[in-house]
């Protein structure tokens, strides 16, 4: 029993609110009243100077956000949210269009520097030569700045806020924002059509490879402030782009909303590849505070031979609620989706995807590996679907659970529906814990039970690891061994 | 999680049931609470359309267009019945027990080869007697309380038979309970049976559903499974010669105790829908469940089998195997959820369903689902959607087979590696046959 002893004790020492991106930045913000009505909707449009048909789009969800409900279908359990006490319009005051890094708020930088963002160009080559990454930092809801502008303005590529795309690009943002993920598709996104304050916008002009990875970090900084960023990316026929998003929150008592809408479109043998490494903050040990991310993220494979790749690592979030899915609408389109979902605490999170096969000769590739432990609870939900006409679609699935721990859940939920005959679907599901016989190879070679668990872990997960950008495959290995700290014993 | 559905006008369907059990409630024998609490959930929650989650793939609601009347108690078409039960009966050995429109037929059944210690009585009699035990038993352990088909069920029930073997006891013959729908015009039955079996017992139970005729009967069957400590039940459910607009909704409400064995087939050669929800729950220790389905769907068919299968306790084992053969424009349904609960250590689950489809316009909808609290498991499921391999018909044809024999050879084996888990010769021989026959008529089309 000491042993048992000493691991409760070790346990509440490292002390799961350890959240290591718990600070707050001392920034001026600008916010809007508290509370949701139409004058938000408007105030919200004027701060952006948005165009009356922007402006008629965001009431138009705002009324249908009225007479919808709220979804209670995912497995997970939360107070309900008095969307009338939360700010929705938050922005630091300094943003006035900076023209370059120099413009940024110090303080603001500084915070980057803290979640180690390589914002800068020297930052982000140290160690990686070759590899360039264009950042667009959005902090609470604002985009701040978007690096590398006029190298990716060579290709022709256009990656700028949102809110800048309505004005400078309207024809494109009017052409595809809602047409993937459309303004009533469900409660959040509806939400978020209202009232969403900014974001990233992505456009790849034909045959282009956008010369590099694209990048955009969120932080929720205000307190009580929901985050509302839209992200829309558009492939044109033949081009290719990596997108890579990553979310931190500062530690708070009361929970934060995030819901986001992410937007895809593939046009013709154009590929679209979108990581995201989530850390958003998780709520202490007594599952108080934490972040409600509700995202929806969706992309179209709109052109024949089509791709999108969805990587997803979700390590933080004291709620997640996330289904990336791909439409499969070109004949022979290809999606994939690969996820790590580790729930520690009183995490909840209830993930998965969506494959729909529309188009004939269409395939996809589903590989989600879950990890809970402490006392959280980790759903994998997930669809694959062949419409009538998905003449020889192909699906593979595989999703692997692992318990860590006697007061976590694991639970699988996929949903496979076929009405095509030549369609092959395959999938299967394992839960189980971590081999005895793997630990003790591990610990009798003088490994720690943390070490070792990190390992094996780490192995469960690397076919996903794999799948990340190199950048971001770092960050996620050191992340999972920082979220499943204190779970094992 | 259940929230309730908006208020909706209620169907055609659902009027025709709230009033039979309005004007029938004075035939209806017993258990007046249960039934009056039974109907008020089930007005409350109506037939189950594609918004409840357990019942996504077969809207009831719009199936069940209009319900047919339950046929009085006097209409006693004995003649026919014993013509249909003939083309029922599929062992010789067994004892029979009969069940006409709903109500149990001493008259009809035999119980000459009832093995000793076991007894069987009428379910309304003893509800009509207040028998507390029976009172007690009749829900299970509460399984599948939600659920409206069962709502219905207990509201309605008109008869059934109550099964006892005592403890100890090895039944050296099977039991066969057999339902039969007169047919002739539309018409349903509400049944429901209670099967306890004691501590160390043995027992072969099968389970037909059959009617005289192709008419449109809707059948309502609900069996309670009580297995006790140490005992084995073999048990095999399986529906016959059903028009192609019938209904047949057959819930399986079994517990098992400690160190005992359950063995469960349903086998569906082809109705109109078919559904069969089995709430299983793991009560004792190594106790071991292995539940195995095959359905063979032509035409418009649609056949569901429901599992929720609750390990409750540590150490045990579970195996699913389902398999759907799916022609035509018919749609496959397979829900199984595993739900281990968080003391549950060492349980080792397995679920696999696999389909082949045929038809151009066929459907096959999975859902395996996992639910897990306890950390030191074991558990998988499988499912797999597709066709007949090419390989492996070039294979055959490359040996000289013509490729629709190739292709029958194929599924017959297919099917076979299901009926394997059927225990009793007899039946597996018949059931074998009988899809021999399926594939015959298929070529034959």
């Amino acid at each position: 029993m000491a042993a048992v002893k000493e691991t409760v004790d070790r346990v509440k020492a490292i002390d799961v609110d350890a959240y290591k991106y718990g600070f707050v930045t001392e920034i001026e913000s600008e916010k809007a009243p508290k509370g949701l009505n139409e004058d938000i909707v408007r105030f919200i449009s004027a701060k952006k100077n948005e165009p009356a048909w922007m402006t008629e789009w965001r009431l138009d969800a705002y009324r249908r956000w009225l007479t919808m409900e709220e979804p209670t279908w995912a497995r997970v359990d939360y107070p309900r949210i008095d969307y009338q006490d939360l700010y929705y319009y938050a922005a630091p005051k300094s943003t006035a269009g900076p023209k370059s890094l120099d413009e940024v708020d110090p303080e603001l930088l500084r915070t980057y520097e803290k979640l180690g963002i390589p914002l800068r160009e020297q930052e982000i080559l140290a160690g990686v030569q070759s590899s360039k990454v264009a950042v667009d930092a959005v902090f609470d809801s604002v985009s701040v700045a978007t690096t590398f502008r006029a190298e990716l303005a060579k290709a022709g590529v256009i990656f700028c806020p949102i809110s800048e795309a309505v004005h400078s690009h309207p024809e494109l943002v009017k052409k595809y924002l809602g047409s993937v993920v459309p303004v009533t598709d469900n409660y959040f996104a509806t939400l978020n059509s209202a009232v969403f304050s900014d974001g990233s916008f992505v456009y790849i002009p034909p045959g282009v490879r956008c010369p590099m990875e694209l990048s955009t970090y969120f932080r929720i900084n205000e307190r009580n402030t929901g985050q509302f960023e839209r992200t829309l990316i558009i492939a044109d026929a033949g081009s290719y782009v990596s997108y890579l998003e990553g979310c931190t929150a500062p530690q708070r008592d009361e929970n934060q909303l995030h819901a986001a809408v992410v937007e895809l479109i593939a046009h013709e043998d154009a590929e679209i590849k979108y990581s995201t490494v989530q850390n958003w903050y998780p709520g202490d040990s007594e599952g108080k505070g934490g972040i409600y991310n509700f995202v929806t993220k969706r992309g179209d494979c709109r052109g024949a031979r089509s791709k999108i790749s969805w990587t997803q690592v979700e390590t933080g979030s004291a709620i997640t609620w996330k289904y990336p899915s791909c439409i499969l609408r070109g004949d022979s389109s290809r999606g994939e989706f690969y996820s790590i979902a580790i729930s520690n605490g009183r995490q909840q999170v209830d993930s998965g995807t969506k494959m729909i096969h529309l188009g004939k000769n269409t395939t996809s590739r589903i590989i989600s590996k879950g990890i809970s432990a402490g006392r959280s609870n980790n759903t994998y939900r997930g669809q694959v679907s062949a419409h009538r006409k998905a003449t020889n679609a192909r699906n593979f699935t595989n999703c692997d659970s692992l318990l860590i721990g006697h007061d976590c859940g694991a639970h699988t939920v996929p949903y496979i529906e076929s009405k095509n005959a030549t369609a092959v679907f395959e999938h299967e599901a394992t839960t189980s814990k971590i081999s005895e016989d793997q630990l003790f190879y591990c610990t009798q070679r003088g490994l720690s039970d943390e070490e070792a668990t990190a390992l094996i872990v780490n192995g469960f997960v690397r076919d996903v690891l794999q799948q990340l950008p190199m950048e971001f495959a770092v960050e996620a290995q050191k992340l999972i061994a920082i979220s499943l700290e204190g779970s094992v014993g | 999680m259940n929230k309730p559905l908006p208020i909706r006008t209620r169907t055609e369907a659902e009027e025709a049931l709230v009033a039979t059990f309005d004007s029938a409630s004075s035939n209806l024998r017993g258990a007046s609470d249960l039934r009056a609490a039974a109907m008020a959930r089930f007005v409350k929650s109506g037939l189950p359309d594609r918004r409840v989650e357990s019942w996504h793939y077969t809207d009831l609601r719009s199936i069940l267009r209009r319900a047919a009347p339950v046929r009085p108690g006097d209409f006693m078409p004995v003649e026919r019945a014993r013509a249909g039960l003939a083309s029922a009966e599929a062992q010789t050995h067994a004892a029979r027990i009969v069940m006409l429109d709903g109500i149990y037929r001493p008259d009809l059944s035999d119980l000459a080869l009832l093995p000793a210690g076991v007894t069987v009585a009428s379910l309304a009699d003893a509800l009509a007697e207040g028998d507390a035990e029976a009172l007690g038993a009749l829900t299970g352990e509460g399984q599948g309380a939600d659920d409206p088909v069962v709502s219905l069920n207990t509201a309605l029930m008109q008869d059934g038979v109550i099964v006892r073997v005592a403890a100890g006891v090895e039944a050296a013959r099977p039991i066969a309970i057999a339902n039969i729908m007169s047919g002739g015009a539309p018409h349903a039955a509400f049944v429901r049976s209670l099967v306890m079996v004691g501590d160390g017992a043995k027992l072969r139970l099968t389970e037909t559903t059959a009617a005289c005729d192709e008419s449109e009967t809707q059948v309502n069957e609900a069996l309670v499974l009580r297995i006790g400590d140490n005992a084995r039940v073999d048990y095999v459910s399986r529906v016959v010669r059903q028009g192609a607009g019938a209904i047949s909704l057959h819930t399986l409400l079994a517990t098992l105790g400690a160190g005992s064995e359950f063995n469960g087939f349903s086998f569906n050669p082809g109705v109109g829908v078919d559904r069969r929800q089995m709430f299983v729950r793991l009560n004792g220790r190594n106790s071991t469940l292995n539940l195995g389905g095959l359905s063979l769907l032509r035409g418009r068919q649609h056949a569901d089998s429901t599992l929720v299968v609750d390990h409750a306790v540590p150490d045990c084992r579970s195996r699913e195997f389902f398999r759907y053969i799916l022609d035509d424009e018919s749609t496959g349904v397979f829900q199984g959820k595993v739900v281990v609960r968080q003391h549950a250590q060492k349980t080792d689950g397995a679920m696999k369903s696999q389909a082949i489809m045929l038809g151009d316009g066929a459907s096959m909808n999975n859902k395996p689902e996992l639910e897990i609290f306890a950390d030191d498991v074991v558990c998988g499921h499988g499912a797999t959607v597709g066709q007949l391999d090419d390989d492996q018909i070039f294979y055959l044809q490359a040996r000289g087979i013509p490729k629709p024999e190739a292709e029958s050879l194929l599924l017959e084996a297919f099917a076979y590696e299901a009926l394997e888990l059927i225990a009793d010769e007899q039946l597996r021989a018949r059931f074998i046959e009988q899809t021999g026959e399926w594939l015959a008529a298929r070529g034959a089309a």
